[in-house]
């Protein structure tokens, strides 16, 4: 039973906060700061997530295998290696480091 | 022809990749929490709430011992993140108000990623594109996980974890550097003509997507240690808030349009 509830929850309340922004403010141009700081949410976002996927786990900070193969994969996405390729390169990377380990 | 990727909508494409990651962190999540909370509510968890960050923190809660209210409330912390994602969508959106309802519910980080178009515009078209690929994986991974991948062992063992944090990075460095990644396909030459359109990169160029990337990875740095999982990114978010000072650039950008 608590087990429904909690899915339940999470369900709604994950839709929710999905679902607030576009609902109250959609397909209206905010005003000029907001738009300033609507500009740079996805760099801030998308960095953080850079961030979690790199250096930690759980709540801990670690520099493992994930950290040289996104350094890696990182300087070939700046000598514009295609994605997919750079995504190639790191997964093997890691891979390498792990089985060394 | 249909079946070239070339044809499909373009986050159906650009979400292709993410497809073995997602498919192998869903087999994670079964595996850990089928023998928790059962088969079939693991897999309606992930089918309902679709979404890693929160049933992990969740799940992590139960398992050290927490109670129910405690792994809600951890589990919906982690995805105070949509809130501003959200807010950042909105003025991309048409409309009415169930169907901008129904678009944002198709959210997910790597969407908000993909979707993202660079000076806060977004591709609502690709976002919800990119949906279907992640939901079918996620759940499907799941499945897999509950069904018993101990023949294959723990997924989270062949490192395909990595993935996530590249990329998002691919997509991440053409914003950051619009002048230099040009190789990266229609959009960063979208946003190199942009960036050049002023009198050269050097005057227009625009150092204020690179400053709030270093904060929000501070931010996020800092954070990690002391607050529950998804929290960081919540207030990473807040580095957008430099916005709130207008830019000088601008200014010297509108002169430059003016003289031409």
């Amino acid at each position: 039973m608590k087990t429904w509830l909690l899915i339940a929850v999470l369900a709604v309340g994950t839709v929710l906060m999905k679902t607030i922004g576009p609902v109250l403010a959609g397909g209206r141009q905010p005003p000029a700061p907001l738009t300033r700081i609507i500009a740079l949410v996805a760099p801030a976002v998308i960095s953080a997530l850079i961030v979690t996927g790199t250096f930690t786990k759980g709540q801990q900070l670690i520099i493992d295998a994930r950290a040289a193969g996104v350094g890696v994969a990182a300087v070939a996405l700046w000598f514009r290696v295609p994605a997919v390729l750079a995504m190639l390169i790191a997964a093997i990377v890691c891979a390498l480091l792990r089985l060394a380990a | 022809m249909w079946w070239t990727p070339r044809a499909w909508p373009e986050g159906l494409r650009a979400s292709m990749p993410l497809a073995l990651p997602i498919a192998a962190v869903g087999m994670s999540f079964g595996l850990l929490a089928g023998p928790l909370l059962g088969a079939i509510p693991s897999i309606l968890m992930s089918a309902v709430v679709w979404s890693g960050t929160a049933q992990f923190a969740a799940l992590s809660i139960l398992t050290s011992g927490g109670g129910t209210a405690l792994a809600a409330g951890a589990g919906l912390l982690a995805n105070t993140r949509f809130l501003p994602m959200g807010f950042a969508l909105a003025p991309s959106m048409k409309g009415r108000p169930l169907r901008r309802l129904l678009t944002g519910a198709l959210l997910a980080d790597a969407s908000f990623v993909i979707g993202h178009r660079g000076g806060g515009r977004f591709d609502i078209s690709a976002v919800a594109w990119a949906a279907p690929v992640q939901y079918v994986t996620w759940v499907g991974g799941t499945v897999v996980g509950v069904a018993g991948a101990t023949a294959i062992g723990d997924p989270s063992r062949w490192g395909l974890d990595v993935l996530f944090p590249v990329f998002y990075l691919s997509l991440l460095l053409p914003d950051l550097f619009p002048e230099h990644i040009q190789a990266g396909g229609r959009r960063a030459r979208r946003q190199a003509d942009r960036a050049s359109s002023g009198r050269g990169p050097a005057s227009s160029r625009n150092l204020r997507p690179i400053i709030v990337a270093v904060l929000a990875a501070a931010i996020t740095l800092a954070l990690t240690p002391i607050a529950p999982p998804g929290v960081p990114v919540l207030v990473a978010a807040a580095a957008a808030l430099i916005g709130l000072r207008p830019p000088r650039q601008s200014m010297t950008q509108a002169g430059v349009g003016d003289d031409a």
